[in-house]
């Protein structure tokens, strides 16, 4: 019988090595999977190259990550936010690495690598300081830049339900990049409010098949009185 | 001369929205686009973080942390409208799918090109978010900002001095004073606010401008 529960949070990131690439979902708050980023930090692994759209927010989650000096570097397209303050003096104490990737572009190489694709060649950022350097290309009279796949050894995303299979929905904007993640990492780990039985998901609606998913664990109902970043 | 409150500019470019229209209006001054939108059109609001037909801000109470914006501020959907995951979101924007964006800007120049990501400073963090997607995506990117900086320095320019998000990109140009057509013959002067001068709009820009064939005051 197949069955990608594991039964901590713990045991769920226990692999995760130092030096590894780990995705982690979520666009600010929504959809960042805050207790499998909890379990990492107790977990210790450090010198991590960490990919997600922004750098944290406030002192939890992601930042927090960063805040216990476990990031080496970070791939995201929107670091600057109000309460990113661990990030921005990491930032200019010059302790972190920071690769900036316009958003668009983050997503499809994420989805890229997931996909199989080799590189592609794409309109966003052609002419301006995100793209020096990069081999470029006119297709049909248009200008693009070569970007290549954002792979990774985890992905760390939180859905709303899966089951044993590791298929997975999710809830409203909480969903951004944790299909994609879950596809372009060799371990993909999502926690779930609910792991639910084989059936109980239409497979009309799965959002990520569970060939994408590696691990799955359960965290109860969501810490929804969070408030909002 | 009497200048449009930011609100008044809003208006002015929720005007020119028509019905069926998809739009993304970027973070900061352009959301306040959505307040105006006139009720007897059907618009669609695209927000990059993954929704399409988005309402407006939840009442007091009913905020969702599963449910925001792109500037991460809670919203409503609604009746209708989805939600898609991050390269679906950008596969609308960068593939021509959006008619229109609207987005804020530090400059634009002459031929249309936008800075609105970073000012280039040494101790400036950079953030670029979906300014760049939206930029070279959308059929249609208006801009809307003030015609001057603070220190009164036109924010229309021969060339940008802040990092370009795009090059070319932009078709009109929605300012306190007037809103501008970018030509393949220049910048177009569409209309200008009342008590101001063409002569005077000139003045305060700080490259040349070309009168429409019927200038109207806004």
């Amino acid at each position: 019988m197949i069955d990608k529960t594991v039964q901590s949070l713990a045991a769920a990131v226990a692999d995760v090595f130092d030096g590894a690439t780990v995705m982690i979902g979520g666009f600010g708050a929504a959809g960042q999977p805050a207790e499998l980023i909890d379990a990492l930090i107790a977990q210790g692994a450090k010198d991590l190259t960490i990919v997600n759209n922004n750098a944290g927010n406030g002192e939890v989650g992601l930042a927090a990550l960063l805040k216990a000096r476990r990031v080496r570097k970070i791939i995201c397209s929107f670091p600057r936010q109000v309460d990113s303050q661990v990030f921005d003096g990491l930032y200019r104490a010059g302790e972190i690495e920071l690769e900036l990737v316009p958003q668009g572009n983050l997503a499809e190489r994420i989805r890229a690598a997931g996909a199989g694709i080799g590189a592609f060649f794409t309109p966003t950022g052609y002419g301006t300081l995100l793209a020096e350097g990069k081999e470029t290309r006119v297709i049909d009279g248009r200008h693009y830049v070569l970007e290549y796949p954002i792979r990774a050894d985890f992905a760390l995303i939180k859905a709303l339900k899966g089951d044993r299979w590791g298929n997975l929905v999710y809830r409203k904007t909480a969903r951004n990049f944790g299909p994609i993640m879950a596809s372009a990492a060799k371990c993909a780990i999502a926690q779930v409010s609910e792991v639910v039985p084989l059936g109980a998901l239409d497979p009309e609606t799965v959002v990520t098949p569970g060939i994408f998913v590696q691990r799955i664990v359960a965290i109860g109902a969501s810490s929804g009185a969070r408030a909002v970043a | 001369m009497k200048r449009l409150t930011r609100d008044q500019i809003a208006a002015r470019v929720a005007r020119d929205i028509q019905e069926g229209a998809y739009v993304n209006l970027g973070i900061g001054l352009p959301t306040l686009v959505a307040n105006h939108l006139p009720k007897d059109r059907e618009i669609f609001l695209h927000s990059e973080n993954g929704l399409l037909g988005m309402g407006p801000a939840p009442a007091a109470g009913e905020e969702d942390e599963d449910l925001i914006n792109a500037g991460k501020q809670p919203v409503t959907i609604l009746t209708g409208g989805c939600f898609f995951h991050h390269a679906d979101s950008f596969a609308m924007m960068r593939g021509g799918h959006l008619d229109v964006c609207v987005l804020g800007a530090f400059q634009v120049s002459v031929t249309g090109d936008l800075a609105n990501w970073h000012t280039g400073g040494p101790d400036a963090i950079p953030a670029v978010g979906g300014a760049m997607d939206l930029a070279i995506g959308a059929k249609q990117v208006y801009v809307m900002m003030e015609h001057q900086t603070k220190s009164g320095e036109s924010k229309i320019v021969e060339r940008c001095s802040y990092p370009l998000t795009g090059i070319g990109c932009v078709n009109r140009i929605y300012t306190d004073l007037a809103v501008i057509d970018v030509t393949a013959h220049g910048l177009k002067v569409v209309e200008f606010v009342t008590g101001l001068t063409f002569d005077e709009l000139q003045r305060l820009t700080g490259v040349p401008l070309l009168r429409a064939a019927e200038v109207l005051p806004a």
